[in-house]
């Protein structure tokens, strides 16, 4: 059913005035979701300092991918020792990911900090004269419009993909592995709960428990002193009515029995995680970026607590639901068309059942969205949302809601509400809503509600 | 990082000589450096001064989204920076007729920087050498102490955007020939302040003096003093008391830590004071850079553009220059280009004086007409500029030449955005083409931080008081709180700051009916380290 359809449909059964203007905003919304190539933004309107010699003369830029000379631990070890000093933290842990094609899981973590000192806010003034003023020059008559920009700018741009664009900042290079560490040591989350060794995993550990003749790490005295008996007696060495005398016995290299380090088979229980975003029109900018955010966060994190045992599947919504193969594409398709949640639970939901996911794994769900949708009551979607609540281990709601939004209000937010599944499935289902503005402590904390006990 | 090759050094020889005859006025040794992207990294935190002092803050990317250039108003990725001799980077790729325009710009930078009287401080020693012992000085600590010495540098860096520049500078710029402590005390304070004598009565003292010098020679002040005390017999005690106090004051924030906080003062904290001197003179040496931008890089862009053109070693190269210049130098559509700005504003500047607009008669006329036409013809232009350069920072250059000639000569225009909610679109807009609105939107956007004084009555107990006096702008309220925790750990006791937040009734719109702010009195304080908020 494509969006027209869905549209009439929707009409059909009656609209507000609110939903049309929502639905009115995406509906002719015709862009694609391919992967974006990264845009330079628009330069701020009154930045006196920010050119300089070396870049506009010389084109030198601190280049992006050179490596930085502390390593992310000592500067984490500074850290705790300022907690212990008594001081607060100051190191924070930026989210910049690279997933290139190739490269799969690739993070790179950038230390962030500032320096704190008393100066004016400027944020203050910007709002004080309406949206922020500049300088200009060239044509054009006073109140003229000279230009204009969309709000929600064409793809995401460089916003969430690429970082800081230009690239300017030091960075080190981990890999997903080490954030998730560094997000359970730092943040302390509490840890998934085992949901049972279901089935066993080409998943080894090494341990002392094979035995060998000849050679190995620790003599089993035991096994050997039999060994070298059974030996004796077949070479007619011992007669069984005098007592043993223990110097004559021959003793062959083959007979010494040794504990030898051996490959065991690992039981551990596994996951499987679902990620859904909404990519519809109306997530461009700063909502994408945040939930993409968050999801880095929460892969990298899963992939260390289950030391890569982590499963992921990615699936896109807008009207429609698409499961896409890797995270590179997930994490950079562009924003478009309108939106319909139940889509994609219902994708989640086929996909479980076919394949007989729930049997295998731990499921977890995490859906991103800013709480728009053209369902407004939840009709399709709590049906499809109580069936997940069926197998999964835990779904995971975050809205970004819109700064021009009311707070709280966003149509999943209001008919999750009505349908009383918070309270009754409060293990399985949390919705966490936030801003689209918060910042990476928020989002943190954010995982924190999400997947906390 | 390798000095740039023979050839391309004797390009730079070439280019002084001509910058010489053209006017320009700068040390003879400079030295070139070619850079390569580790350099600059290692570079760009410590300003690209090589020898700074180590700091992790410098190992790690720092948040700047807020308040940028407020926080760090030093010049990172400057070419050239104000050292005895001036370094300069390159890198190590650019063609010979690039080089030629760079060396300009570098030489004019050089000149700003050793004739413009805002660093004047700058002009006695050099920066690479001090940091060097600086950074040896802070190694040897953090051999001692530890961490600690790094959370004196935090603290210390916390309060260094409020070291007394200004203050400094007066102290260089201050007349050879001056009149005793005394005698200013008397005139300035004693009979204007403390007594408040009427005009007559204070004529009639100087008057006394004049002519005790008169007949009595170099004994003339003594002369007068006497006849002085025995008019007013408290005089020398309010002198004293003067001086006294006068001596417990410092200039800025910092260097009062290091005279009077109870816990640097005590013995084992003494190195702690070498650490905040350090980054207060380092502080200060960088202030006038970031209130020099526009000029500086102005004049740099005017003679870069200015010798090139007359340069015969590189002819054949203009239309490649003439790319990269226009990169440099063009005024945007929307957004402000320093290097464009300050350069326009020296030409259009050297254009009046060449006709004597700066002057009375101009100034007298009234007709537009007649001003259009006005030429004195007097030649001067050059002559006035060199003067502008050597005697005007930022703020003063714009509030003193951005005038309504200058915008409409160069169409500029305050630039507006506002959200078009229909439409779902940002749009600009010509918000003003009067210079008074220009010019407040560059002052808006100039360096500015906030001033915070100390107030000695109400620190009391033990505690120390700070005011912030309000310039229509709030401060960043999340960075109180560390901020004050440093002062508090740099003065051993509780701090207070005074503050005041806006309260805004009202949406403001694009109509202009603007929102109502009402400035709300609030106290921090910090104790323990534990931060309180209360309205006053």
């Amino acid at each position: 059913m494509n969006r027209k359809q869905l549209y009439q449909r929707l009409k059909a059964s009656g609209l507000t005035k609110r939903q049309q203007k929502i639905i009115a905003a995406e509906m002719d919304d015709c862009g694609d979701h391919s992967v974006p190539v990264p845009l330079t933004s628009l330069p701020p309107l009154a930045d006196l300092y920010g050119p300089d010699d070396l870049d506009c003369l010389q084109d030198l830029r601190v280049n992006s991918t050179t490596f930085n000379v502390r390593t992310l631990d000592q500067l984490l070890e500074r850290d705790r020792l300022r907690e212990r000093d008594g001081f607060p933290r100051k190191i924070r842990i930026g989210r910049m990911v690279r997933p290139g094609r190739n490269t799969e899981g690739k993070v790179v973590v950038v230390p962030t900090t500032v320096e704190e000192k008393f100066i004016h806010d400027n944020r203050f003034n910007q709002q004080q004269q309406g949206e922020g003023s500049g300088g200009g020059s060239g044509q054009g008559e006073e109140g003229e419009v000279i230009g204009e920009q969309p709000v929600r700018p064409e793809g995401e741009g460089e916003g969430t993909g690429a970082g800081k664009g230009k690239g300017a900042d030091h960075e080190m290079e981990s890999n997903a592995y080490d954030l998730g560490r560094i997000l359970t040591e730092k943040f302390q989350l509490p840890n998934l709960k085992e949901k049972g060794k279901k089935r066993s995993l080409t998943r080894y550990t090494y341990d002392l428990t094979d035995k060998n003749r000849g050679f190995g790490q620790i003599l089993d005295k035991k096994a050997t002193l039999r060994q070298v008996l059974q030996t004796n007696i077949g070479l007619e060495n011992l007669s069984q009515s005098e007592p043993i005398d223990t110097t004559k016995l021959l003793i062959a290299p083959r007979d010494m029995v040794y504990r030898i380090l051996s490959r065991e088979k690992d039981y551990e229980s596994q996951a499987l995680v679902f990620f859904v975003r909404d990519y519809s029109g109306s997530m461009a900018g700063k909502a994408t970026e945040l939930v993409v955010t968050q999801h880095v966060l929460i892969y990298s994190w899963l992939l260390y607590q289950y030391a890569g045992q982590v499963e992921t599947r990615f699936i896109l919504h807008d009207t429609q639901a698409k499961e896409v193969e890797d995270f590179h594409t997930y994490y950079n398709s562009r924003v478009a068309g309108g939106t319909q949640v139940a889509a994609a639970y219902r994708m989640v939901n086929d996909l479980v059942q076919q394949e007989a996911l729930d049997r295998d794994y731990n499921i977890y769900i995490f859906h991103g969205t800013d709480g728009d949708d053209w369902d407004r009551e939840g009709r399709e979607t709590i049906p499809e949302l109580k069936r997940m609540l069926s197998y999964a281990s835990r779904i995971g709601i975050t809205i970004a809601e819109h700064s021009y939004g009311n707070a709280g209000n966003t149509e999943v937010q209001s008919y999750l509400k009505k349908s009383g599944l918070l309270e009754q499935a409060q293990d399985l289902l949390r919705l966490d809503n936030m801003s689209e503005d918060e910042d990476e402590d928020r989002l943190i904390e954010g995982i924190r509600k999400l997947i906390s006990e | 990082m390798e000095l740039i090759d023979q050839k391309t050094k004797a390009i730079m020889e070439g280019c002084k000589e001509r910058a010489r005859s053209a006017g320009l006025r700068f040390g003879d040794e400079t030295l070139e450096y070619l850079v390569t992207n580790r350099d600059m990294l290692e570079l760009a935190p410590k300003m690209m001064i090589p020898t700074l002092y180590d700091y992790w803050v410098h190992d790690v990317e720092v948040l700047r989204e807020k308040g940028k250039y407020e926080l760090y108003p030093g010049n990172p990725y400057e070419t050239v920076i104000n050292t005895r001799p001036a370094i300069s980077f390159y890198n190590d790729n650019n063609p010979d007729w690039l080089n030629v325009m760079i060396f300009y710009h570098v030489l004019a930078h050089i000149d700003f920087f050793q004739n413009n009287l805002y660093f004047r401080h700058t002009w006695d020693y050099d920066l690479t050498g001090q940091a060097l012992a600086d950074k040896r000085l802070i190694a040897r600590l953090r051999s001692e102490h530890g961490r600690w010495v790094d959370y004196v540098i935090e603290f210390a860096r916390g309060i260094d955007n409020l070291v007394a520049f200004h203050g400094e500078l007066s102290q260089l710029h201050r007349g050879e020939t001056r009149c005793s402590a005394r005698l200013d005390f008397f005139f300035d304070i004693f009979l204007q302040q403390q007594r408040i004598v009427s005009t007559s009565e204070y004529m009639q003292q100087i008057e006394a003096y004049n002519q005790a010098c008169e007949e009595a020679g170099d004994m003339g002040e003594q002369s007068f003093f006497a006849g002085v005390v025995r008019k007013y017999p408290e005089f020398e005690a309010a002198f004293d008391r003067y001086e006294s106090e006068k001596s417990t004051q410092s200039p800025d924030l910092l260097q009062f830590l290091i005279d009077h906080s109870p816990l640097l003062n005590r013995e084992e904290n003494h190195w702690m004071k070498s650490v905040l001197q350090i980054v207060r003179t380092t502080s200060i040496y960088f202030q006038p850079q970031i209130r020099t931008k526009i000029m500086n890089e102005g004049w740099a862009s005017y003679w870069h553009e200015t010798l090139f053109l007359q340069d015969d070693r590189i002819r054949g190269h203009e239309i490649p220059f003439a790319r990269v210049n226009a990169g440099v130098t063009a005024m945007p559509r929307v957004g402000l280009n320093p290097y464009a700005l300050g350069m326009r504003l020296f030409y259009f500047i050297e254009k009046a004086a060449d006709r004597g607009c700066y002057s009375f008669a101009y100034r007298r006329l009234c007709n537009m007409e007649q001003k259009r036409h006005f030429d004195q013809k007097t030649g001067k232009g050059r002559e006035f500029i060199f003067d502008v350069r050597e005697n005007y920072s930022d703020f003063t250059f714009l509030n003193s030449f951005v005038d309504q000639d200058f915008i409409d000569h160069n169409q500029l225009f305050v630039a507006g955005k506002r959200l078009d909610e229909e439409r779902m679109v940002w749009q600009y807009y010509v918000k003003s083409r009067h210079a008074d609105d220009y010019r407040q939107m560059l002052f808006d956007s100039l360096y500015h931080p906030p001033k915070i004084v100390l107030d000695h009555e109400k620190s009391r107990e033990g505690a120390l008081y700070l005011n912030h006096i309000i310039e229509g702008k709030p401060l960043v309220a999340e960075y109180i709180a560390n901020t004050m925790l440093g002062i508090e750990f740099l003065w051993g006791g509780p701090v207070c700051l005074e503050t005041s937040e806006a309260v805004v009734k009202g949406e403001s719109d694009e109509k202009g009916l603007a929102a109502e702010i009402t400035w709300k009195r609030v106290r921090y304080q910090m104790k323990e380290r534990k931060l309180e908020r209360t309205f006053l």
